[in-house]
């Protein structure tokens, strides 16, 4: 026995392959398709959940000049419920991969770790979308909401955060050895980001140490990035720096999430 | 030519020592029964072969290279005892998935799914199947790989008989067409269906053998009965 054979096997994380990505997008998306619920909870609850909103504050009075409330929050929900919702929905299938014994039988095909991991950002990446158009389609049309700059802009941003919850949910989902975990990371993951992101009170009238950790948080430059085209009717620098603050986020975390998901377990 | 090559290897689960340094090779183009009652080490020993164990010390070498190197991916198929396919996607969608993970086409697919009888059910989604119908969608799925060297973890449980009888038709079949198979099992009446025998006690391995040779060393015909005798003859020595 030579000690060459005592290594363990090094697992190639940077191993890419579009044809097994697609792949596995394709799978994702034709197991989502057999879900016709959940199709249908992905396409319709941000559009009544938004609604909810808008009844809300409806007849609440605004400050003459000032954009009204539901204008600003609506807005910055198109950005938050593809994050949310897409953590979760990510968190749970790759639990279930892992519980059900695929993940290990995909570890031992040809398929690379990140190429699995980008398969299931692109499959929920598209999902995202088409929610996203619904909702701010719906928002626009029926809910009135204003938006200074282009829909467009919005739905990508919106994607671009979906994409981010999948990245997340990836990550956490390698923390998580129960579904009761797993559900306990939205909390954990999500919620300090949403208190922080600039909703709730503006990011520059928080206490000090709380802006720190609220730019450290990439949820804040998707809000951000959402104001920006909620204020302005052509696309500003600032946003364009957010988008990427946030896609790179995103990239990161599948990074981390393709570092931790181990080929060889005990 | 020898495809697996095990030498002392040592697993630990824990703190307990699964696998206590087993060293044993296959050879090309046999069927290799892997017995043992549960708990035994049989699945670990095949995660180990897969690449998917981490493992304490020794070596696994599968088609000269070190189990789970990239390399063999596509070369080594591995069914795990549970059906690991998904539920939520028709029997056909499974196996064009994973072959598509190999590079292979629809064609192939189709191919594998005939070859384990379900060619009927291709567009039943899995979690409609009994038992046995989700464990050959899981094999099919290994199967449209065309691997060289085949793990199947209890392949044949909760099968009816005249399965049973035609997936071990089909594995004789890949065995002469030049497949390596590792198959394991813990009931004994599957062990003559085996070329080459490997008994597992508590992680030890207790015989390197053949049908012909488990009955001439365990002075029995009945290979359950030569197994019990075997291990009966080596506790007397080491007690």
């Amino acid at each position: 026995m030579t000690a060459a054979t005592l290594q363990p096997v090094r697992a190639r994380t940077t191993h890419l392959s579009p044809r097994l990505t697609a792949a596995t997008a394709g799978r994702v998306l034709r197991q989502l398709r057999h879900d016709h619920r959940t199709i249908a909870m992905l396409l319709v609850l941000p559009s009544a959940l938004l609604g909810l909103l808008y009844l809300l504050w409806k007849d609440v009075p605004t400050l003459p000049g000032q954009p009204g409330i539901f204008d600003r929050v609506g807005l910055t929900m198109l950005g938050i419920f593809p994050f949310v919702v897409m953590f979760l929905v990510t968190s749970i299938a790759m639990l279930r991969e892992r519980t059900s014994g695929t993940l290990e039988r995909l570890l031992t095909t040809p398929q690379g770790r990140l190429d699995l991991l980008l398969g299931y950002g692109l499959a929920f990446g598209l999902a995202a979308a088409l929610q996203a158009l619904v909702t701010v389609t719906v928002a626009t049309t029926v809910y009135d909401l204003d938006v200074a700059g282009s829909v467009t802009l919005v739905v990508l941003i919106a994607v671009v955060d979906a994409v981010l919850g999948v990245a997340l949910g990836l990550l956490a989902s390698a923390f998580a050895r129960s579904e009761f975990q797993a559900v306990q990371f939205m909390p954990v993951i999500v919620l300090p980001q949403f208190f922080l992101c600039g909703l709730l009170v503006p990011v520059d009238q928080m206490a000090g140490w709380l802006q720190a950790i609220s730019h450290v948080l990439p949820l804040t430059y998707a809000v951000e990035a959402l104001q920006e085209v909620g204020r302005s009717a052509s696309a500003t620098g600032t946003m364009w720096a957010d988008i990427a603050i946030v896609a790179g986020a995103a990239l990161l975390a599948l990074a981390l999430a393709a570092a931790t998901l181990r080929r060889r377990t005990s | 030519m020898d495809v697996v090559t095990v030498t002392d290897l040592v697993v630990e689960r824990g703190r307990r020592q699964v696998l206590n340094g087993l060293s044993f090779t296959v050879p090309v183009g046999q069927v290799t029964g892997l017995l043992g009652p549960s708990g035994s080490g049989k699945t670990t020993l095949m995660r180990a072969l897969v690449g998917v164990q981490l493992v304490r010390s020794g070596a696994v070498t599968v088609l000269g290279e070190p189990a789970g190197s990239p390399g063999l991916r596509s070369r080594v198929g591995y069914v795990t005892q549970a059906p690991s396919v998904y539920e939520d996607l028709t029997v056909r969608e499974n196996v064009r998935y994973f072959a598509a993970l190999y590079g292979m086409s629809s064609r192939e697919a189709e191919a594998a799914t005939a070859d384990v009888g379900l060619s009927d059910s291709g567009g039943q989604l899995v979690r409609d199947l009994s038992g046995g119908q989700r464990g050959r969608v899981s094999l099919a799925c290994a199967l449209v790989g065309a691997p060289e060297v085949l793990v199947l973890d209890e392949p044949t449980v909760g099968l009816d008989p005249v399965l049973r009888v035609e997936l071990w038709g089909r594995f004789h079949a890949l065995a002469a067409a030049g497949t390596t198979l590792i198959v394991s099992s813990h009931v004994m009446d599957e062990a003559g269906r085996c070329d080459r025998l490997l008994l597992l006690r508590d992680g030890d391995l207790i015989a390197d053998s053949t049908p012909a040779q488990l009955r001439a060393d365990g002075r029995s015909d009945d290979l359950e009965q030569a197994f019990l005798n075997l291990i009966t003859a080596r506790e007397g020595i080491t007690a």
